[in-house]
């Protein structure tokens, strides 16, 4: 229970999160609602640990993986911006898709062994600043700094360019955007293929650095849906993304670490006395999702803010906006 | 809307003396949906033979073998039917919901909890175990319901007072659901160490076909219970209040268009609770009939998914309760033929696949394609 442990673990799977969930804020600021991830985070996780098993190549893992992802949300793509089906469906089919695709490819993958990981790494100077120094920059994997630099180009991207404007604009009001002379049509397939990018890396990051191995639907463990949670918590805002996904992974850790000791604040530990108790302490990460939807929405509510006004919705050229 | 193509402006016109224009339909063919849908399954069909091939395996033969073992005689009919029965259930949960768009992907979840209620009238002694077997499965059922209602409620109530998106919350809660019944068959209800609870005492048994295997003697060894008759006349009634009660009137105008239906005086916030527990009451029935006519007992791996694949078939129902059954049964013959298939993903690829295609065809029904001579 040694709280900077708890927090180094925390952001680092944290980051696993906050991949998945930034792609998602891409798409539905551009207007489709992709309920994908976990099927495009397990055949992210599976085809990176694949190649790497048979190739010993991490980063080929790693492209392969954002590759194979982001194929299949260009399904969802096809499926939702062209033929207009139901955004909610069309991402459920996806989930459907990919884990039994990833299952079906990662048969007998789980006995491949071990592999060479991603590296980690320990910035020199920023990792001897107290607290923040064991927490951020000591010993983490590298995709956890990729983590780090994401959140704000994000950031920056989405509020500070023209690209990002066009990127809202097609989301707020497609009608408007493209009068502009925007591309609704490209600009949706763009980012909804950006999403499916950044859910593969975080599939791979899984696999190859924070837990390494396949371990069928568990790999995930419906971190997928969990990242759709918390972009609604975050608002379409990356950094919000961040800290919750990092609250997120702190609190798994706690969850796991919590078993370990025999006395808890001076008290007998039930958790450790009753390991039945674990059950209850399994539920908390979703219990805590749940909580943190109800966060997001009271104040989406109380400030009015709310979804891009056009998610969900197909945009068809030549028929009134709505 | 403008006769203009929704595909305008695609590049490289070929020199044809006719083109190819999509128009939207004005209206639609009866015969149209059953065949695009039928056109739809063949399709997925093929690109999971495909697939399979692709991985090594035969798919003639993976086809063959889910025909023979799921339809094949008598016995492996009457297994698939067992098969069917949650499904039913669990497919009429997810149409009801997805009738009025409300998104219960929790159908899972529902469902192991209608288990865990019907599980604690039995084992908590509420009914005694000489009760007639009349009284201890009403209980059952009734618990089964309450339990899968109270489960859908949750959702529908954040939903329908804080707008919490209920796609996550049901989602959320199938995993704490699972946890829940883990807590009590590994601890409370654990029998020797084992992960599932004592047996049920005769009288909390759904009755089987092979029951009368005396007075029958060809319905020897036919699993079939009596929750097939349950989910039928679910199915029945879930279908009257859809298409010929003032609620489902109600429920179905929300859907098509919840505004209008708000300035028609229909009050949506009672309705999401309400359909959100309609919902999840089907689901955990689906459950309570799982254990008392399958397994008699709690135990972890009571499903294989029904609450996800309740989707697809609700979904291939066109959300109408009496096909419900019927896809429910072809499904039933997939889960259970396919539970010998290697890899072990092609079931869940097969129905992800299924459902693609189904609502991509969709598209269909509201465009068409003509040739236009070109002048």
């Amino acid at each position: 229970m040694d709280p900077i442990i708890i927090l180094q673990a925390g952001v680092a799977t944290g980051t696993i999160l906050l991949f998945a969930t930034i792609g998602e804020i891409f798409a539905e600021r551009a207007g489709v609602l992709n309920l994908g991830l976990e099927g495009m985070m397990l055949i992210g996780a599976m085809s990176a640990f694949s190649v790497t098993v048979s190739t010993g190549n991490g980063w080929l893992g790693l492209i392969v993986a954002m590759i194979a992802a982001g194929a299949l949300s260009l399904l969802h793509g096809v499926v939702t911006i062209h033929f207009q089906a139901d955004q909610v469906v069309s991402g459920l089919a996806l989930t459907f898709l990919g884990t039994g695709l990833s299952l079906v490819f990662g048969e007998g993958l789980s006995k491949a062994g071990a592999i060479a990981l991603l590296p980690t790494l320990t910035v020199p100077v920023l990792s001897s600043v107290p607290i923040l120094g064991p927490i951020l920059f000591t010993k983490q994997s590298v995709m956890v700094y990729v983590g780090y630099l994401l959140v704000p180009v994000a950031w920056f991207y989405i509020n500070r360019t023209r690209f990002g404007l066009h990127l809202r604009a097609v989301g707020e009001n497609p009608t408007a955007a493209d009068a502009m002379g925007l591309n609704v049509y490209r600009l949706r397939y763009t980012y909804v293929f950006i999403g499916g990018l950044l859910a593969g890396l975080a599939g791979g990051t899984i696999s190859l650095a924070i837990s390494p191995g396949w371990f069928s639907e568990l790999t995930t463990g419906g971190m997928g849906w969990i990242a759709v949670g918390l972009v609604i918590f975050a608002q379409w805002n990356p950094w919000r993304a961040a800290f919750g996904g990092y609250a997120f992974g702190a609190l798994r850790r706690t969850v796991l670490d919590i078993q370990g000791p025999q006395t808890l604040f001076g008290l007998r530990n039930p958790f450790f006395f009753n390991p039945y108790y674990g059950f209850f302490l399994q539920m908390l990460p979703y219990a805590f999702t749940i909580g943190v939807l109800i966060i997001g929405s009271r104040e989406a509510l109380r400030k009015r803010l709310g979804s891009p006004a056009a998610l969900g919705l197909p945009y068809i050229r030549g028929e009134r906006g709505h | 809307m403008s006769s203009e193509s929704a595909k305008s402006g695609s590049p490289g016109r070929l020199n044809l003396p006719f083109e190819l224009q999509v128009e939207p339909r004005l209206n639609i063919p009866a015969w149209l949906g059953p065949l695009v849908s039928v056109v739809a399954i063949v399709l997925a069909l093929l690109l999971g033979a495909f697939v399979l091939a692709l991985v090594g395996g035969d798919p003639i033969r993976a086809y063959a073998h889910i025909a023979g073992a799921a339809f094949g005689s008598l016995g492996v009919f009457s297994d698939t039917l067992v098969k069917a029965t949650p499904l039913i259930l669990t497919g009429l949960a997810c149409s009801v919901a997805f009738r009025m768009k409300l998104w219960n992907i929790g159908a899972e979840g529902q469902f192991f909890m209608g288990a865990l209620g019907a599980s604690i009238v039995v084992l908590a002694g509420i009914v005694p175990e000489n009760a007639p077997r009349v009284a201890t499965i009403t209980a059952m059922l009734v618990a089964g319901v309450i339990f899968g209602a109270a489960w859908g409620f949750v959702p529908g109530w954040l939903k329908a007072r804080l707008r919490v998106n209920e796609i996550i919350t049901t989602l959320m809660l199938n995993y704490i659901a699972i946890a829940l019944v883990n807590y009590f068959i590994f601890g409370v209800w654990s029998e020797g160490g084992f992960q599932m609870t004592r047996t049920f005492q005769k009288a909390a048994w759904l009755p089987r076909l092979s029951d009368l295997a005396e007075q029958f003697p060809i319905l020897r060894g036919l699993t079939t219970h009596f929750g097939l008759v349950f989910a039928a006349i679910a199915a029945v009634i879930v279908w009257y209040i859809l298409y010929r009660s003032l609620w489902g009137y109600e429920i179905r105008l929300i859907g098509d268009n919840a505004r209008a239906a708000e300035y028609a005086g229909i009050n949506i916030t009672r309705n999401t609770v309400l359909v959100m527990m309609f919902s999840g009451a089907l689901a955990g029935l689906g459950g309570m009939s799982e254990i008392a006519g399958v397994v008699h007992r709690l135990q972890g791996s009571i499903s294989p998914g029904y609450g996800f694949t309740g989707i697809i078939i609700a979904w291939l129902a066109k959300l109408n309760p009496l096909v419900v059954v019927p896809v429910s049964v072809l499904f039933g013959g997939l889960i259970l033929a396919g539970r010998e298939i290697q890899p072990a993903g092609v079931p869940r690829l097969i129905q992800g696949i299924i459902l693609f295609m189904l609502i991509a065809s969709e598209v269909s029904l509201r465009y068409r394609l003509r040739f236009v001579r070109r002048r």
